[in-house]
């Protein structure tokens, strides 16, 4: 089958076309991160989306661009500079937001509701959440041995003030009744062809219920860029972006588990491999268990990997530290290779599940290449792990990960 | 005629979604143009090179079943082979 008879099948299955936002290319040199597969360095570049400054593109269509570095030199992330993940091409070119609706179904409701930007603006209590969102996968890239998979550097992530109403008002209202044991979220975007499972998710009920799940009408302050799902996005604080619906347009508490593609066969880790609190009892089985809370994580913002200094010049180092939301208790600092460590200087606190910025300053006392290293931990005493604990899908990389500068 | 003016759409939104993104030049060999139209229908073609060169054929083998058992692509199964060797010999490791 060639090309012309696979656009027939293509045409016979089509949902939505096939997007590809038209996108500006950037001259500037692509700033990417060490560790990475071969491959990556070739293909990737710097490119604006509608209403973005430039991103690392690592696909086109969907739209994969990461953040980069000077995207975290506040530790509130710019909306402009905010990464862009999608799995499935079938994205609205535009939304029109007075058209747009929620619908509130489900076998767990008693009255459904069809609710309006205004309506989810007017009509509840409107919630500011600062919360890290970070992709499953940040990190991806990273991984030793590689796997496939968008090869995700440092910039899957950022930290974002979320403003809106709670789902558990919603669900209050729409008549939310005893036995709903998950809440089913879907968006606006969807695949391709209709043989693709759509990307359709759940959430469990205790969660969509916690008084920090909301649906954000805003993000900082500002409507969300369209790319990061505009007009409404589902906010799941400390849980890996997964969850965190795009252009969402309906949610449905069911009485039994949800048993769709992108939960009974994506974004599962085996289960018990690393340390959660909140696990997802209603999609877990005795092998694989849905990725849920994020690990504790660090990344030092600053100085920039080779920087130069001197001998005897003081090196200020900055970084931010983020977890699941429980709060980052401590970030320690070596300077020898780990063989001792100081702790950093916590700064302000946004909240347990924003970036917690922290600064540490040191004088490099002999010549030649100097490594930096941090360590976080949380309120729970769970820290990052310095060998990886490899899986298959790349996620949950906390690895403590060296900076090298250079003394002269 | 609604079936006709939506294959003429998808004709349309493939053709000018080709012409927005960059074009992404696959190494020349044998099977590169059944990829080319086999991948490019549902997603960029940068996936390719993004993802090399740490898959030998068995994994590239198992990307293509992937594409075809978990989202649906109508690639015919005479098709996976050369698919699978063209991404292990160019874009792949032994």
């Amino acid at each position: 089958m060639q090309r012309r008879q696979f656009l027939q099948a293509l045409a016979g299955t089509a949902v939505l076309p096939s997007f590809t936002p038209v996108t500006a290319f950037a001259a500037e040199r692509v700033p990417l991160t060490y560790g990475l597969p071969a491959g990556a360095y070739g293909d990737a570049q710097m490119a604006s989306l509608p209403g973005k400054r430039p991103l690392i593109e690592w696909t086109a269509r969907p739209p994969n661009y990461e953040a980069p570095m000077a995207a975290f030199a506040t530790p509130v992330t710019p909306n402009d500079l905010f990464f862009v993940r999608y799995h499935l091409a079938g994205i609205p070119p535009q939304i029109d937001r007075q058209q747009w609706r929620i619908a509130v179904t489900g076998d767990s409701i008693a009255t459904p509701l069809q609710l309006s930007f205004q309506d989810l603006q007017r009509d509840y209590e409107q919630v500011d959440v600062t919360a890290v969102l970070q992709c499953s996968g940040s990190r991806r890239g990273l991984s030793d041995p590689h796997v496939p998979g968008v090869q995700w550097g440092l910039g899957a992530m950022g930290n974002a003030v979320w403003r809106g109403p709670r789902v558990k008002d919603i669900l209050a209202k729409a008549g939310l009744k005893p036995g709903a044991v998950e809440v089913v979220v879907n968006g606006a975007d969807g695949p391709v062809l209709t043989t693709t499972p759509d990307f359709v998710k759940s959430i469990p009920i205790a969660k969509a219920l916690d008084e920090n799940t909301i649906v954000a009408l805003q993000m900082n302050g500002a409507a969300l860029p369209h790319f990061n799902g505009y007009p409404a996005r589902l906010i799941m604080p400390g849980w890996t972006g997964t969850y965190w619906m795009k252009h969402l347009i309906s949610m449905e508490p069911v009485s039994k588990p949800f048993d769709g593609f992108w939960m009974r066969a994506a974004y599962r880790i085996p289960t018990g491999m690393f340390p959660t609190v909140q696990i997802f009892q209603t999609q877990e089985n005795a092998m694989t268990t849905p990725i849920t809370e994020m690990v504790v994580n660090s990344l030092i913002t600053s100085p920039a990997e080779g920087a130069h200094f001197r001998v005897g010049e003081p090196v200020t180092v900055t970084g931010f530290a983020w977890d699941g939301g429980y709060g980052i208790r401590s970030v320690i600092v070596s300077t020898d290779n780990g063989a001792s460590w100081r702790e950093a200087t916590l700064g302000n606190d946004l909240g347990r599940y924003a970036f917690r910025p922290w600064t540490y300053q040191f004088t490099p006392q002999a010549a030649g290449n100097q490594q930096i290293l941090a360590s976080a931990a949380n309120r729970l005493g769970e820290t990052q792990v310095r060998t990886l604990i490899f899986n298959g899908a790349g996620y949950h990389n906390n690895v403590v990960r060296p900076t090298t500068i250079v003394i002269a | 005629m609604k079936r006709i003016a939506a294959i003429f759409l998808v004709l349309c939104a493939a053709g000018s979604a080709l012409a927005a993104e960059r074009a992404v030049t696959l190494k020349d060999a044998p099977g590169k143009q059944t990829v080319e139209a086999m991948c490019s229908g549902c997603h960029s073609l940068d996936y390719i090179p993004l993802n090399s060169p740490f898959m030998n054929r068995q994994a590239w083998t198992a990307e293509v079943g992937k594409m075809i058992n978990a989202y649906g692509a109508p690639i015919p199964q005479n098709d996976v082979a050369t698919i699978a060797n063209y991404l292990a010999a160019n874009y792949g490791v032994q």
